[in-house]
C-alpha cells in the first residue's frame, strides 16, 4: 500500500481564486493511500518544495499527488523535488487543477468540485504507480549535414572546430550551393565568390571534415544519437582520388553541346565538367548522359588526355555506410518554374529571364564574362523591366505559384536595379513591385539608395502581360500611383521567381521522419523557441530547407544548428524517457498490428520458445520494443487487440483506475 | 437601397470577397478595355469594398467591361474582379425595372462594333 502525499497549490489568487484549495486538501484526505495532505500558496517555490520534502521523510511518504498548474509547467520540477526527497520521480502525479480547472471556471463551488474529482483521479493513479528508471544510449560522435550550400558548409564547419568529425553529402558535384551562382550580395555588395570560396577552402582542409559529393542518403535508421545511415556516391566515372582538376579532360572531350545548369543553361559545358573554377572538390564528373563512350562505347579521349590515369568508365554506384550521432537537413531551395505564366512569355523569350539568370549574366566567371547582353542577340539592353512576386503570394495559383512571400527577393532586385544602373548608366530600369519588403539591417537604406541614388524606377503595380514583338518585349503594366497603364518597350525582362525547397526535401523527410509543412519546408520543433531543431531528436535544421532565407540568417541558422549538435555530441550517454511501451509476451499473438502504427519503428518480432501448462514447448512469434526508439507515444497501446501493449506510466490499469475515480 | 445593403448584396450576387484583394494591380494591367474604363478593375474591388458603389452604378466603365475574364485568370489572390463589375451592372439593370431582353430583341441590336462577347454576356445575364 502506497503513502501518498497531497499537495494543493494556490498558485497566488490563479488557482486559489475560483478554487477552495483548503476544501481540497480536506477532501482528499479520505482518499485511500493518503496520508497527509496540505495546501501552500506557491508549491514550486523553494520554499514550497521544502515544505514536499519535510514531508515525505516525516510522514514515510512514498507517492506525490501536487494539485497544480499543467505537468507541461512543472512536472520536471516537482520530479526533481521528489528525487531531493529520495524518492523515484516516477512517484509523482499532477492534478492540473489551473489551466483545466480554476482558469476555465468562474464559480467557485465548480471549480472546487472539479478540483478534487481531478485530484483523486492522481490519488487513484499514484496507488498504481511503480518506479521508473529511464534506460541510456550512447552517443556516436559523428555528425552528417545532407546539403552542402552556406548553411551546410557553415553548420559542417561549427560544429568540426569544436572538434567532432562531420561529413557533408552534397548531391550536385560540388559543394557551394546557389550564393556559389551569386555575384555581388546584398546588402554590402560584397562579391559571393570572394567570400565563399575562402569557406570552401575550409572545408576541404578541414581534416575532420569529409565530403561526399555527387552523393545522396538513401537509407536512415536508428535515433538520436545512433543514426545509421547509407549514402549512395554516384558513379562520376573519374577517381576522385586521382583526379587533380586539371581541366585537360574537359578541354578535349568532344561533346561539348550540353546546358550548362551552373550558368542555368545560358551556355554549354562538355560531357566530362568540373562545374566552375573554384568548385570543392576539383574533381571532374562524366555526365553519363552526354558521353558517347559511355552510351555508345565510342570516344575514350578523356582517358588517353588524363595524365592522372583517373577517368574510370566502370565506375558504379558506391554504397557507403555510417553511424552519426546527429543529422542537419541543409538541403536549401530552387527557384519554382516560370514554364506556367503565360502571361510573361518567358518559354517564348530567352529575353524573359530570372533572377538567378540574371546573377549568372552579370558574373565575371557567367557566360558573358560579367558582360550585360541579351541571351537573344548579344546586345546591351537599354531598357529593363524587373518584375517581383512572380509566383510569391499567390493564393489563387496553387499549380503554378506560392501563397507565401519568398522573402529575399525584394532585395536582390534592388541590389540587381542598383548594380545595372551603376555599371550602365544609360540603361533605363524599372521595378515592378506589389510592396517593397526590407525588413533587416540596412536594408531599407539600401533600397532608398537605388531610388535616390541610382534612379531607378520603382513602380507600385504588377506587370499583366508581356508580348515579344520583333526584338522587343512589349510590358504592359499597372502604376497604381498614377492610376494609368504603362505600355514598355524593354529589351529585357527579369523576373523575381519564388522559391521553394528542394524536390528532393519530401522523401529525405520521409526517411528521416521529420515533419514538413504544406509547402514542403521542413517544420522546426517551437517556432519560436526552438527555431533549429525538427521535432524528430537528432534532426536539425538550417538554412533555406527550413524556410526563405537571406546569407546573413542562413549563416547565423547555420551557427545555432551546429551549436545543438555539439550540445549533443558532447554528451556520452543520452538519457531516455522510461514512460515507453513494452509487450506483454504472454498475451502477444504477433499479429503485426502495433508495427504498424508505429511511427518510429520501435517493434520488432522474434521467435520465442514457450513453456506451455502440459509442459511441451511452443515457439511464437512475439512483438518487442526498442527502449532507445520507442518515444511513448502510445499508439500501439490502442492497436493492440489483445492488450499486450502497455506503456509505462501510463498503464491501461491507470488509466482505468483514474477514469474510474472520476466517475465515481 | 441603402449604401451598406448595397455592398452586400453586390458581394453575395457575385460572390467576391473583395477583402482578398492585395492591392497588386495586375488586373488593371492586364485589362484590354483599360484605357475605356473610369474605373479599372482594382477600383472596382476597392469601390465595392469600401462602400463608395454609387460612382459605379453611374459610370460608363459598367458596360466597357468586356468580360473577358482576363482579370478573373490573372489575379493571383482569385478576387475575380469581373464578376464583381457585372454584379454592379445588374445592380444598375435590377433597378431599371422589368426591361428585360428577350432572345427576340438581340438580332435589331445587333450592329458592327458590338463585340460578340458583350453579346453573348449580356444574353446571359438579360435572360435570367
Ligand atoms: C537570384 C538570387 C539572388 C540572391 N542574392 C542574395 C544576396 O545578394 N544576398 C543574400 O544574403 N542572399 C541572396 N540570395 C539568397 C541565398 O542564395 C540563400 O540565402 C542561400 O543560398 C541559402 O543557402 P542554403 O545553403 O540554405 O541553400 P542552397 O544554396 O540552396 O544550398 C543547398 C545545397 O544542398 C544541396 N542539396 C539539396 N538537396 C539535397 C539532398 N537531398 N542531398 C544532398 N544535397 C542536397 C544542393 O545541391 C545545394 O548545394 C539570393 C538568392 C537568389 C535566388
Ligand atoms: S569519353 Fe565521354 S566524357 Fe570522355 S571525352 Fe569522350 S565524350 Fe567526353
Ligand atoms: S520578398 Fe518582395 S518580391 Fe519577394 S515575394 Fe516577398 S514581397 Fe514579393
Ligand atoms: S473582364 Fe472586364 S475588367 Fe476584367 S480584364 Fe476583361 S475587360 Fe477588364
Ligand atoms: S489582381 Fe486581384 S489582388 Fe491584384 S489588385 Fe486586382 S483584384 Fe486585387
Amino acid at each position: 500500500m502506497q503513502r501518498i502525499g497531497v499537495f494543493v497549490c494556490w498558485c497566488g489568487s490563479n488557482i486559489a481564486g475560483t478554487v477552495d484549495v483548503k476544501a481540497v486538501a480536506e477532501a482528499l484526505k479520505a482518499e485511500p493511500g493518503v496520508v497527509y495532505s496540505t495546501d501552500y500558496q506557491y508549491m514550486c517555490s523553494q520554499a514550497g518544495q521544502n515544505l514536499i520534502i519535510d514531508a515525505v521523510k516525516e510522514h514515510n511518504l512514498t507517492g506525490l499527488v501536487i494539485c497544480s498548474c499543467s505537468p507541461r509547467m512543472h512536472e520536471a520540477t516537482f520530479r526533481k523535488t521528489a528525487a531531493a526527497a529520495g524518492l523515484n520521480p516516477y512517484m509523482v502525479e499532477i492534478a492540473n487543477i489551473r489551466e483545466q480547472c480554476s482558469w476555465v471556471h468562474k464559480e467557485m463551488p465548480v471549480g472546487t468540485e472539479k478540483a478534487i474529482i481531478l485530484g483523486k483521479a492522481a490519488v487513484a493513479k499514484v496507488n498504481l504507480n511503480t518506479s521508473l528508471t529511464p534506460g541510456e544510449s550512447p552517443v556516436t560522435k559523428r555528425a552528417l549535414v545532407i546539403g552542402g550550400g552556406i548553411a551546410g558548409i557553415q553548420t559542417a564547419l561549427d560544429i568540426a572546430d569544436a572538434g567532432f568529425p562531420v561529413d557533408i553529402v552534397e548531391t550536385k558535384p560540388t559543394i557551394g550551393g546557389k550564393m556559389a551562382q551569386l555575384d555581388k550580395t546584398f546588402p554590402t555588395l560584397d562579391c559571393a565568390a570572394c567570400i565563399l570560396t575562402p569557406k570552401m577552402v575550409d572545408v576541404a582542409q578541414h581534416d575532420k571534415i569529409r565530403i561526399f559529393s555527387y552523393s545522396e542518403v538513401t537509407e536512415v535508421k536508428g535515433f538520436v544519437g545512433n543514426f545509421d545511415v547509407t549514402i549512395k556516391k554516384k558513379a562520376r566515372f573519374v577517381d576522385e582520388t586521382k583526379c587533380t582538376g586539371c581541366g585537360d579532360c574537359v578541354d578535349k572531350c568532344p561533346m561539348k553541346k550540353n546546358p550548362n545548369e551552373f550558368n542555368m543553361g545560358m551556355d554549354n559545358r562538355s560531357a566530362i565538367y568540373i562545374p566552375f573554377a573554384q568548385a570543392v572538390p576539383k574533381v571532374a564528373t562524366i555526365d553519363a548522359g552526354a558521353c558517347t563512350m559511355l552510351k555508345k562505347g565510342k570516344c575514350g579521349l578523356c582517358s588517353k588526355v588524363c595524365g592522372a590515369g583517373a577517368i574510370d568508365y566502370t565506375q558504379k554506384d558506391e554504397f557507403i555506410e555510417e553511424k552519426y550521432g546527429a543529422i542537419v537537413v541543409a538541403t536549401g531551395f530552387n527557384p519554382i518554374s516560370m514554364d506556367k505564366f503565360d502571361e510573361y512569355a518567358y518559354s517564348q523569350s530567352k529575353d524573359v529571364i530570372t533572377s538567378l539568370e540574371f546573377e549568372r549574366l552579370t558574373n565575371a566567371a557567367g557566360p558573358t564574362q560579367g558582360k550585360l547582353l541579351r541571351p537573344s542577340d548579344g546586345k546591351h539592353p537599354h531598357k529593363i523591366v524587373f518584375v517581383q512576386c512572380v509566383g510569391s503570394r499567390c493564393a489563387a495559383c496553387a499549380e503554378k505559384g506560392k501563397e507565401y512571400c519568398s522573402k529575399i527577393c525584394c532585395m536582390y532586385t534592388a541590389k540587381h536595379a542598383m548594380l545595372t544602373r551603376d555599371k550602365y548608366p544609360d540603361t533605363e530600369v524599372y521595378v515592378f513591385y506589389i510592396d517593397v519588403r526590407t525588413p533587416g539591417k540596412n536594408f531599407d537604406e539600401f533600397y532608398r539608395r537605388a531610388v535616390e541614388e541610382y534612379g531607378v524606377n520603382y513602380i507600385k503595380g504588377m506587370v499583366g502581360k508581356i508580348v515579344p514583338e520583333g526584338d522587343v518585349l512589349k510590358v504592359q503594366a499597372s502604376d497604381l500611383i498614377s492610376n494609368k497603364q504603362l505600355h514598355i518597350d524593354a529589351d529585357l525582362v527579369v523576373l523575381a521567381a519564388a522559391i521553394e525547397p528542394d524536390k528532393s526535401a519530401r522523401p529525405l523527410a520521409t526517411m528521416l521522419t521529420a515533419s514538413m509543412d504544406t509547402n514542403d519546408f521542413f517544420t522546426e520543433a517551437h517556432p519560436k523557441l526552438r527555431p533549429v531543431e525538427s521535432p524528430t531528436a537528432g534532426v536539425f535544421l538550417s538554412g533555406a530547407c527550413q524556410g526563405p532565407k537571406d546569407i546573413p540568417e542562413t549563416v547565423s541558422q547555420a551557427g545555432a544548428a551546429a551549436s545543438k549538435v555539439i550540445g549533443l555530441l558532447c554528451k556520452d550517454k543520452l538519457t531516455g524517457n522510461p514512460c515507453i511501451a513494452s509487450a506483454n509476451e504472454m498475451m502477444c499473438n504477433g499479429c503485426s498490428s502495433c508495427e504498424r502504427v508505429c511511427p518510429y519503428g520501435a517493434i520488432t518480432y522474434s521467435d520465442k520458445e514457450f513453456r506451455m501448462p502440459d509442459r511441451t514447448t511452443q515457439i511464437r512469434r512475439v512483438a518487442s520494443v526498442n527502449p532507445a526508439v520507442c518515444q511513448g507515444c502510445g499508439a500501439c497501446t490502442v492497436a493492440c487487440p489483445s492488450g499486450a501493449m502497455d506503456l509505462k506510466g501510463f498503464t491501461n490499469s491507470q488509466i482505468m483506475a483514474e477514469v474510474d475515480a472520476i466517475c465515481k | 437601397m441603402n449604401k451598406k445593403n448595397l455592398r452586400e448584396e453586390i458581394i453575395l450576387r457575385s460572390g467576391v470577397n473583395p477583402k482578398k484583394c492585395m492591392k497588386c494591380g495586375k488586373c488593371s494591367a492586364t485589362c484590354p478595355a483599360y484605357d475605356e474604363m473610369e474605373y479599372h478593375p482594382h477600383q472596382f474591388v476597392n469601390m465595392v469594398d469600401t462602400g463608395d458603389i454609387e460612382p459605379l452604378l453611374n459610370s460608363d466603365s459598367l458596360y466597357k467591361c468586356l468580360t473577358c475574364f482576363a482579370c478573373v485568370d490573372r489575379c493571383p489572390r482569385g478576387v475575380e474582379p469581373a464578376k464583381l463589375v457585372e454584379a454592379v451592372r445588374l445592380s444598375v439593370i435590377r433597378k431599371q425595372g422589368e426591361n428585360h431582353l428577350t432572345p427576340n430583341d438581340i438580332p435589331a441590336l445587333l450592329d458592327e462594333d458590338t463585340p460578340q462577347q458583350l453579346l453573348v454576356s449580356a444574353f446571359r445575364k438579360y435572360t435570367k
